[in-house]
């Protein structure tokens, strides 16, 4: 079959689109990696010479061993908590007919149609006012708010397509609602949880908004902290801001790329989306 | 929970009633789901809105009075839209033939890894290292010039460009993700269906995709818009946060974390959630004009 | 812009190879089809009747070989240059159009005007009976409706070549004969060519004018259903028409066209249908045409079990090396009984050298 002019033209004109994007998008991250390693860099193509010191110099300056603490505590907790909160909760919407399920799946996709500074700034108030401002708790509860529905709307087709027989046969042969979840359904859904609970890891790492209105100084997590940083630039070396931006990428980018090996992205959101057809 | 069994003279017991309507142990499992919802999300929202009544002036619509009557406030509504609409569109309009060309490869998951990669990256870093790829001497401009494309550096920091770039780095990945699951939602037999009947590409494309994605994408609009609509970091790191780019969460956080008014931030916020589920409503609205439903083939 | 819409005389396939990275799919396909043909394209799941109908289509670009509609070459066209009308097997209807949008969209991209549009879709909503349906969209549609929809879509256009792949294999058996008369009858009041693509050696059998079986991407044998019934070129050919005995022997001499064949012990008579280079062979019997003689000669077997099928009975005997014959008995049988086994010389098919 011999392809006309235009398609190649078409064709050609999306790969450079594709290029352009994925070129300019290495050249920023490995001006930020090669900066980060660079003695000194100053109006050539390459730094002078190479060096690790800065990892270290940020690492002492931005205390960043407080700071990724404090970020695994929070996405940890906040992980946890949503698959908890999350995975039961899409049970029952994806099994169960009832009078309000129209409202509450209304409910949970209104903090994912709401930009997070919109609410950021009230739900901030009232954690302050309830005295969890800028404490890690605060955190954590802010994060809930667009994990828990993310989860629950990627885990309803995933609860969906398994046939419920084979709860009706575990409850038959006497296994409670409780048993019937960690021994059947919780393992027949392991893939799904685990990619939505990767995602929503990536997600919280990388969440700026919430916890940037919600931390105090004891409970920034590492993109907070970074945004500090770089706002803040002058006062330290440019370069150990960008050993803290590299450190940033490496803890996000370790997890996507494992999120990637369980899920392929386009299935995951592909069943996200599904319900509301 | 077996032992349960009041009232079993009279007919099918409450549990049974209950559970006729859908109600039983599993439908309670969204409580704990919907109660967190309702505190953190629904209560926060109800008592911005009473706080925004409550000015410092004491008057009822005190702050949204002074919003809408001082332009260096209310201009960062237009500020914020004339950011965010190009951008979701130049983002949908750059996904939806790359997803077009991404679901005839065969091996797509090196590609989407690399165009997804930015996800992770998040606005903090993307503005960090524009700072220094568009700088004057970064890498963007040096390229340019030696290529003989360029004889000065340009700059496209701390102003509009610098935004918009940082915009389309950071949105882009999802608009495609969520573009490109639409688009291999779709049954490729009809177009084949379609080929066999004469529709040459531009055909297929107007006639059989364009109608099944338009649902999709206007989802995808709305998603991607909610993303770029609150563009806090790289107005601040990348833009122009005291003139171009002063969108209207900039004026929101200062209102709370620089004034301390929080009446005022509640105000703003309020303002920005109405403009967000004004045009989400809209872009849906649309929507509904359209046909909804599987873009699989018509057999179930 | 389109090329294909004229009608033909002969369409050829010249050597069309379609490879899957290292995997052949089709080995060189020949075959000439003649304008107003019926051809089913026979074949077990895999043997690449699909790829064969999407390279005919244009929807799979061939590896090696032609495809010619009398002197044009079509093979190098696009699928919406060539013309044909493809029904598929999912139907792949259009589910945001109604039926009446679905059947007409090829009329559309022909630029045919808006009058004989309407006019041309309603003859078509009335051969396949479904004027009431016309402004439901497909979703809506039973199962058969959506097919005759597609059924519709292809042959508005007048598509000189209609393919089908499997149309009938998503419906119920009832739906499924009632459909095949259908498609025999639109096909002959349209006077155009089918190709049609199934695994259904019935369907084939009732429908084509000629049937092509495919296997291993290879032409096995081309013939009028009554020849291919009869009279199978090939073991696997006889094994898809119903040949479901097969039993191993050794070539002990030849009478005219029969062959004697000794099967432990015992000779047999058959049609000779494959030569042997050796003496090894192998006969192939439909269950219906092996009975007990009733006589000391036929192959001797025990009786393992006994059917009751209404107008007879169904056995399966072993013989003393443990083969399985199955055959058909008027009368029934005590399991474990001994009786022999034996058929028509023109039943018997005998396949030299097999493999
Ligand atoms: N895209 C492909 N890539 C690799 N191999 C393929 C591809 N499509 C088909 N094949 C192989 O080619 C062979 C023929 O496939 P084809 O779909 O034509 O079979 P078929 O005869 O239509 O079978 P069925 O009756 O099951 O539909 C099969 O072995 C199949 O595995
Ligand atoms: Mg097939």
């Amino acid at each position: 079959m011999q392809k006309s002019i235009m398609s190649r033209l078409w064709v050609f004109a999306v790969w450079a689109v594709i290029g352009l994007f994925l070129i300019n998008l290495l050249g920023l991250i490995a001006s930020v990696v090669t900066s980060s390693v660079a003695t000194r860099w100053l109006g050539t193509w390459l730094p002078a010479g190479f060096t690790t010191r800065w990892y270290f110099a940020a690492w002492d300056e931005f205390q960043l061993g407080d700071v990724l603490w404090v970020t695994f505590q929070a996405v940890g907790a906040v992980v946890l908590l949503s698959g908890l909160l999350g995975v039961p909760a899409a049970y029952a919407l994806a099994r169960r007919e009832f009078p309000a399920k129209r409202a509450v799946m209304l409910l949970l996709l209104l903090p994912l149609l709401v930009p997070p500074i919109t609410y950021g700034i009230p739900l901030a108030t009232v954690l302050y006012k309830a005295g969890l401002g800028g404490t890690l708790t605060g955190v954590i509860l802010a994060n809930l708010v667009p994990t828990v529905p993310f989860v629950v709307l990627v885990m309803i087709p995933f609860i969906e397509q398994i046939d419920p027989r084979t709860e009706a046969a575990a409850r038959v042969f006497g296994a409670n609602i409780f048993q019937m979840f960690v021994h059947v359904l919780v393992p027949m859904l392991m893939p799904g949880v685990l990619a939505a609970l990767l995602l929503v890891l990536v997600r919280t790492i990388g969440m700026f908004e919430l916890t940037f209105l919600v931390s105090g100084p004891g409970s920034q997590t590492l993109v907070v902290a970074l945004y500090y940083a770089v706002f803040a630039s002058g006062v330290r070396a440019v370069q150990s801001i960008d050993a803290m931006a590299v450190i940033y990428m490496v803890t996000t980018l370790v997890w996507l790329i494992v999120a990637l090996r369980f899920v392929n992205p386009t299935q995951i959101v592909g069943r996200g989306k599904r319900p509301a057809a | 929970m077996s032992a349960v069994l009041e009232g079993r003279a009279e007919g099918p017991t409450l549990r049974q009633r209950l559970a006729a309507r859908g109600i039983d142990g599993a439908t309670l499992l969204v409580l704990p789901c919907v109660a967190l919802i309702l505190g953190l999300f629904i209560y926060p929202f109800l008592y911005g809105l009473m706080l925004s009544f409550e000015p410092k002036d004491g008057s009822l619509f005190g702050n949204y009075a002074r919003f809408f009557s001082d332009p260096f406030l209310y201009g960062t509504i237009f500020k914020t839209l004339r950011l965010a609409f190009p951008v979701t569109l130049l983002n949908l309009l750059i996904a939806i033939p790359i997803a077009f060309r991404v679901r005839l490869m065969r091996r797509q998951r090196l590609l989407t890894t690399l165009l997804v990669l930015p996800i992770t990256l998040g606005t903090v870093l993307v503005a960090e290292g524009m700072l220094f790829y568009f700088g004057p001497q970064g890498w963007f401009n040096r390229a340019l010039m030696a290529v003989g494309l360029l004889s000065t550096p340009i700059s496209v920091l701390n102003g509009y460009w610098g935004v918009f770039i940082s915009l389309v780095l950071t949105g882009f990945p999802f608009t495609f993700l969520l573009t490109l699951s639409y688009v291999t939602g779709i049954d490729p037999s009809l177009e084949n269906a379609a080929a066999t009947l004469g529709a040459g590409p531009a055909a297929r494309f107007r006639e059989v995709f364009l109608p099944l994605l338009i649902p999709g994408l206007a989802i995808t609009f709305c998603l991607s818009f909610v993303q770029a609509y609150s563009v806090l970091p790289s107005a601040v790191l990348v833009g122009d946060p005291a003139g171009a780019t002063r969108v209207i969460s900039i004026a929101a956080y200062q209102a709370a974390f620089e004034e301390y008014d929080y009446s005022m931030a509640s105000a703003i916020a309020m303002i920005m959630g109405a403009v967000q589920l004004l045009v989400v409503v809209a872009v849906l609205g649309c929507r509904s004009l359209f046909y909804r439903g599987p873009a699989a083939g018509a057999k179930g | 812009m389109t090329v294909g819409a004229t009608t033909f005389k002969q369409l050829h396939l010249q050597g069309v190879r379609r490879e899957f990275d290292a995997f052949t799919a089709l080995k060189g396909l020949d075959l000439t089809i003649e304008r107003g043909e019926f051809i089913a394209l026979l074949g077990p799941s895999g043997c690449g009747k699909t790829t064969a109908l999407n390279c005919i289509a244009g929807l799979l670009p061939v590896s090696g070989g032609r495809i010619m509609l009398d002197d044009r070459r079509v093979d190098v066209l696009r699928p919406e240059e060539r013309g044909f009308g493809m029904v598929f097997q999912n139907y792949a209807l259009f589910p945001h159009m109604t039926v009446r949008k679905n059947i007409g969209f090829g009329l559309r991209m022909r630029g045919v005007p808006k009058p004989e549009l309407e006019k041309r879709v309603d003859a078509a909503l009335a051969a396949v009976r479904l004027e009431s349906q016309a402004e439901k969209l497909p979703g809506q549609l039973s199962g058969g409706q959506q097919q005759r929809v597609a059924i519709a879509r292809a042959i508005v256009v007048e598509p000189p070549l209609v393919l089908m792949d499997e149309p009938l294999s998503n419906l119920d058996a009832k739906l499924r004969l009632e459909m095949r008369q259908e498609i025999r009858r639109i096909h002959q009041s349209l006077g155009s060519t089918t190709i049609y693509v199934t695994h259904d050696q019935e369907e084939a059998l009732s429908l084509a004018d000629r049937i092509v079986v495919l296997r291993d991407g290879a032409i096995r044998q081309v013939g009028t259903p009554a020849e291919l019934y009869a009279l199978p070129a090939h073991l696997d050919v006889a094994d898809f028409m119903g040949f479901r005995n097969r039993v191993n022997g050794e070539l002990v001499g030849m009478e005219g066209e029969d062959a004697l064949l000794n099967i432990e012990g015992t000779v047999i008579r058959g049609r000779m249908r494959a030569a042997s280079a050796g003496k090894a062979a192998v006969a192939a019997i439909r269950p219906d045409d092996l009975e007990p003689t009733g006589t000391d000669s036929g192959i001797p077997v025990r009786v393992e079990a006994v059917e009751y099928r209404g107008r007879g009975f169904h056995g399966v005997g072993v013989t003393a090396s443990g083969t399985e014959l199955h055959f058909a008995s008027p009368y029934p049988l005590q399991r474990g009984a001994a009786v022999r086994l034996g058929a028509d010389a023109g039943r018997v098919l005998v396949f030299g050298d097999a493999r």
